[in-house]
């Protein structure tokens, strides 16, 4: 299991996503990615993406203005 | 979520269900695409969802930019109409590989600058693409002929199958009975019987079925699904490409073109000026990509100038900055003028509302 950190800030929805989305490709399950972004959009949508692909979203925290998603990459990737 | 109750599917189809028939489909989050993927799961199919990230979608962005509007629930369409259809949703970014679909459309462009015919040829050939790379069996979208006036009319269909290159393996469940069976209906991986025969810009049929399949929230763009459709940025587009003399955009050029005033005092600059602090804050973000200015002794907006400006044009500038502040009545505002991490202080007079040319506002 490995950690990995995903800058997403500043984009717009749905780049955050994308970004996500792309990142995981590269993962292994088990692994750990925290998204950090500050479209609140992507708090919604972050999850949402991870529920229909099998990741779980484990925590999702706000500081200083920035929203911190992350994510445990399940069995199936993509 | 994947798993499908197939009870309700009769035997002989169960029995085809052995090899399962992949589709994607194309989701833009509107109901005419939900109904088209709902379909296909009616029949068994194994659907997953693609869509595309272009940069002109009209998605969360403004949303997320304006303060006002941050109190409406922030969901992305597409994300949303998939996760009610139950099936996974892909999405693609093509901002870079769309530049040429908009800047040189075959087919032209539509009431904007929508190149709509070009544009569902290149996401039906992208969405193409995937089925092939995926070892999926067939394209869906949810196109309805006579729906809108440029891309789906009875003539243009064949040509986006054509051009995308998906040919008879693109299927249109709604509008399927007016077109000539496609593969995946002559093979009975698909029940044509049970596909439908939706024409034109009546909206009454999606909506019963619809109901029938207790669908009930959805998106409903009005225009279209991008800006491009959109009057007003297609003249700031416009006025882009015209300044640059030729069609070329980055992401954050059009992402600026969403948000803010945009006036053009002087050919040689414009100015972006917020219109209130969610977007004063989005362009906030670029102040150190732009000449930045902001009122100090009044509350006001943060404005940024695009392009190049010598002391007169500073000057004009904040006069118009001033102008959108709230010491618009007062004899003089201060602005500050970052330029290149260099801080001026200005003492001007804020233009009168007449004094502001209407042919500045782009
Ligand atoms: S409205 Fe925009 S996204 Fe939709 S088909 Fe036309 S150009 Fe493409």
């Amino acid at each position: 299991m490995t950690r990995h950190t995903l800058d997403a800030r500043r984009l717009l929805c749905p780049m955050p996503v994308i970004r996500t989305q792309n990142k995981i490709k590269s993962l292994a399950p088990g692994d750990i990615v925290e998204v950090v972004c500050t479209d609140p959009g992507a708090t919604n949508d972050i999850p949402a993406w991870c529920r229909m692909h099998g990741h779980a979203v484990i925590a999702t925290e706000t500081r200083s203005g920035e929203f911190i998603i992350t994510v445990e990459v399940g069995k199936i990737a993509g | 979520m994947l798993a499908r109750d197939t009870s309700n599917i009769p035997e002989h189809r169960q029995r085809h269900m052995a090899t399962t028939r992949k589709a994607v489909a194309l989701i833009s989050g509107g109901l005419d695409s939900m109904l088209a993927a709902r379909t296909m799961l009616e029949q068994g199919i194994h659907v997953e969802g693609i869509n595309f990230f272009t940069g002109f979608c009209v998605e969360g962005h403004t949303h997320a930019i304006r303060a006002k509007d941050r109190a409406r629930p922030k969901r992305n369409n597409a994300l949303w109409a998939a996760e009610q259809l139950g099936i996974r949703l892909h999405i693609i970014d093509v901002i870079d590989e769309y530049k040429d679909v908009l800047t040189k459309p075959k087919h032209g462009y539509g009431a904007n600058l929508n190149p709509c015919l070009d544009c569902k040829g290149f996401m039906v050939g992208k969405a193409y693409q995937w089925m092939t790379e995926n070892g999926f069996d067939f394209v869906v979208t949810g196109e309805v002929i006579g729906q809108r006036p440029m891309s789906q009319r009875k003539d243009t269909m064949p040509v986006i199958a054509r051009e995308s290159g998906a040919g008879d393996l693109l299927l249109r469940p709604l509008s399927a009975k007016l077109l000539p069976p496609t593969r995946p209906e002559r093979e009975g991986w698909v029940d044509r019987d049970k596909l439908f025969d939706f024409n034109g810009r009546n909206r009454k049929p999606q909506m019963a079925l619809a109901a029938a399949h207790g669908i009930t929230d959805y998106a409903q763009p009005a225009g279209g699904c991008c800006f491009l459709t959109d009057a007003t940025y297609a003249r700031k587009l416009t006025d882009l490409w015209q300044v640059r003399g030729s069609k070329e955009y980055e992401l954050d050029d059009i992402m600026l073109l969403k948000v803010g005033r945009h006036l053009r005092p002087r050919p040689h600059f414009k100015l972006i000026i917020g219109r209130e602090e969610g977007e004063n804050n989005f362009l906030e973000g670029y102040r150190r990509q732009f000449t930045c200015l902001r009122p100090i002794s009044h509350h006001g907006p943060l404005a940024l100038l695009d392009g190049t400006a010598d002391e007169s044009d500073l000057q004009l500038a904040a006069r118009v900055t001033a102008r959108f502040s709230q010491g618009r009545n007062a004899a003089l505002v201060q602005v500050d003028v970052v330029h290149q991490g260099v801080t001026t202080r200005l003492d001007v007079q804020p233009f009168a509302e007449d004094e502001i040319p209407h042919e500045w506002y782009i």
